[in-house]
């Protein structure tokens, strides 16, 4: 067996009772980057000096396992570039909460995955690096940003990896790559020491092979962190302890299979499919009819969600990058490719003089009527699920020239983050002539992720994939 | 409510705004962006927000605050805020002048 392929709890289960040595583990790790990297585009930096990290922290609940983690969290003596040549060679003079929390528990990083530049896109198309292949059918995008975190999961070269998210950036690449990934409750986990896109939106969370990886790394990372005031005073649980609730007697409400873009569409099917599952395991599952304003029982259209999301999305890219003068570090402002140009560009109009009022305020308003919206829907549901993306994974290439790709491609999950939603995606659906997957996405109210952890874990163990 | 048509020549004074150099053709590309991106974002303006309150904080915290200390295990040395820098003369950063003489 490859030791590659385990999956986080199992490989740490095995090195317990020393069925497996880190040495090992470490072995078919490293041997499998060797062999798929340059293929796949996946690490931009991997650490030479891992193994012997790992041996140190054997003591430690993480064992000493190899974690991926995506190129935008400060790593000190790994190289830290957002997949921005601004920033090409930048040596970190202090620690990510994120990473100090992974190491203090024994997880050691393997490496620093690509990503769209600055997390500017849902493609890793926008890299200076060039993009990473989907490991599941290599003519294909991983998706993104975290694009290089999914596929490092998915082609076994980590056990299991940290992305981060403002709308999709991890949930989306987890679904096109077939793997696991979870956006936690905006302030669960410490933005400090991530290199800032839109902070109001902005969360760092797990991807890993299966919801229960994920639950043990969302425990490691989470928590109140002085550094970052949006962080909840609040303990983080045990998510694994409430991974076996089932899902008897929840309610679940099915959303945007009614929306024109998704009817009759292989997700609307998938979506259709997962709601059976929930319903046989004793949940009543109701889809929530779509409207175009707030009304009882209906969910608001993702439609006014991509404009709102952009407008908040530019103006607090172009306040946040307004801080790379190459002076005290990296290139100077000539360095940013298109598309960080177009995002810096467009979110100075925004938030320019006479301007800020009819966008930004606007937009911030529409934004309480989705924040509203899902108030009133955790009232009657435990639970709401869709689809994380329109589709399957897209072929390489297909972001290019398009300035609104990332904003079309993650308009079901738009709504949900800029309300500070949790979510989770899972694998629902494979196309066995494609070998691409659909997930499924599985939100929460605010600080609820041990309801989603239960309905995802419920689903991982009983949904039946053709051999 | 429509937002104006950007013509390359609003682009070059946003990119000044921004600090962003761009090139001729740039500005061209750039305003086409804009102008396909804007049309998306003016269906914003079909919702009738009503007198609701513009979102502050999405999950409702305000006004975390700490002691106004200095955290000496958080300090720089000079050494380390000066590591990633290109320019720098006697254990200073270089900046470009900004006045004339």
């Amino acid at each position: 067996m490859k030791l590659n392929t385990l999956t986080l709890t199992n490989a740490l289960a095995l090195l317990k009772k020393k069925e497996i040595s880190l040495e090992e583990l470490y072995r078919d790790i490293e041997k499998a980057i060797e062999e798929k990297n340059n293929e796949l585009n996946i690490y931009l930096t991997v650490d030479k000096e891992a193994m012997k990290k790992a041996r140190q922290a054997q003591e430690l609940p993480l064992g000493g396992l190899p974690i991926a983690v995506k190129d935008n969290f400060l790593t000190i003596g790994l190289p830290t570039t957002a997949s921005s040549n601004v920033l090409d060679g930048f040596m970190p003079p202090y620690e990510s909460t994120v990473t100090k929390r992974l190491k203090e528990s024994g997880g050691v990083v393997i490496g620093k995955t690509n990503m769209d530049a600055w997390a500017h896109g849902s493609s890793t198309e926008t890299s200076d690096f060039g993009p990473t292949k989907n490991p599941r059918n290599l003519k294909h995008l991983p998706g993104g940003s975290s694009g290089g975190s999914a596929a490092a999961v998915a082609a076994d070269m980590c056990i299991a990896a940290i992305g981060s998210e403002t709308a999709g950036s991890i949930r989306q690449p987890a679904a096109w790559c077939g793997v696991v990934g979870l956006k936690p409750t905006y302030g669960r986990v410490s933005r400090a020491g991530v290199v800032a896109m839109g902070s109001s939106l902005d969360c760092p969370g797990p991807i890993g092979k299966t919801v229960e990886d994920c639950a043990v790394l969302l425990h490691v990372i989470a928590g109140k962190d002085e550094y970052d005031g949006t962080t909840s005073s609040q303990t983080a649980p045990r998510y694994q302890k409430n991974l076996k609730d089932g899902v008897k007697g929840m309610r679940i409400g099915l959303c945007y299979t009614d929306h024109p873009k998704l009817v009759g569409t292989p997700v609307d099917v998938a979506m259709r499919e997962a709601g059976k599952v929930f319903e046989r395991l004793g949940a009543k599952v109701e889809l929530v009819k779509l409207s175009k304003s707030v009304k009882p029982n209906t969910i608001l259209t993702p439609d006014y969600a991509i404009g709102l999301y952009t407008i908040v999305q530019r103006g607090e890219v172009s306040s946040n990058l307004a801080r790379y003068d190459g002076i005290r570090y990296g290139e100077d402002r000539s360095h940013f490719g298109e598309e960080a140009k177009r995002r810096i560009a467009l979110g100075t109009f925004i938030l320019s003089k006479g301007y800020a009022d009819k966008y930004y305020v606007h937009a911030q308003k529409v934004r309480s009527l989705y924040i509203q919206n899902f108030k009133e829907l955790f009232e009657t549901y435990d639970v709401l699920v869709s689809s994380p993306s329109p589709g399957f994974a897209l072929p390489i290439g297909a972001s290019a020239g398009d300035p609104m790709f990332g904003e079309l491609q993650d308009m079901l999950v738009e709504p949900s983050s800029l309300a500070g939603l949790p979510g989770i995606s899972i694998p629902c659906f494979r196309d066995p002539e494609t070998n691409l997957y659909l997930g499924l996405n599985i939100m929460a109210n605010h600080w609820q992720e041990e309801k989603m952890f239960a309905v995802a874990y419920t689903f991982e163990q009983n949904i039946r994939w053709d051999p | 409510m429509k937002t104006k048509k950007f013509t390359p020549k609003d682009v070059a004074k946003i990119a000044k705004l921004a600090r962003i150099p761009v090139t001729l053709q740039e500005e061209k590309q750039l305003a086409d962006g804009f102008n396909a991106t804007m049309n998306v974002v003016d269906q914003l303006f079909k919702v009738d927000v009503g007198n609701v309150e513009p979102t502050s904080h999405v999950t409702g915290s305000m006004n975390v605050f700490r002691e106004d200390d200095v955290d000496v295990t958080r300090t720089f040395t000079q050494e380390q805020a000066l590591l990633n820098a290109k320019r720098t003369h006697n254990g200073f950063f270089v900046v470009d002048h900004l006045l004339e003489e």
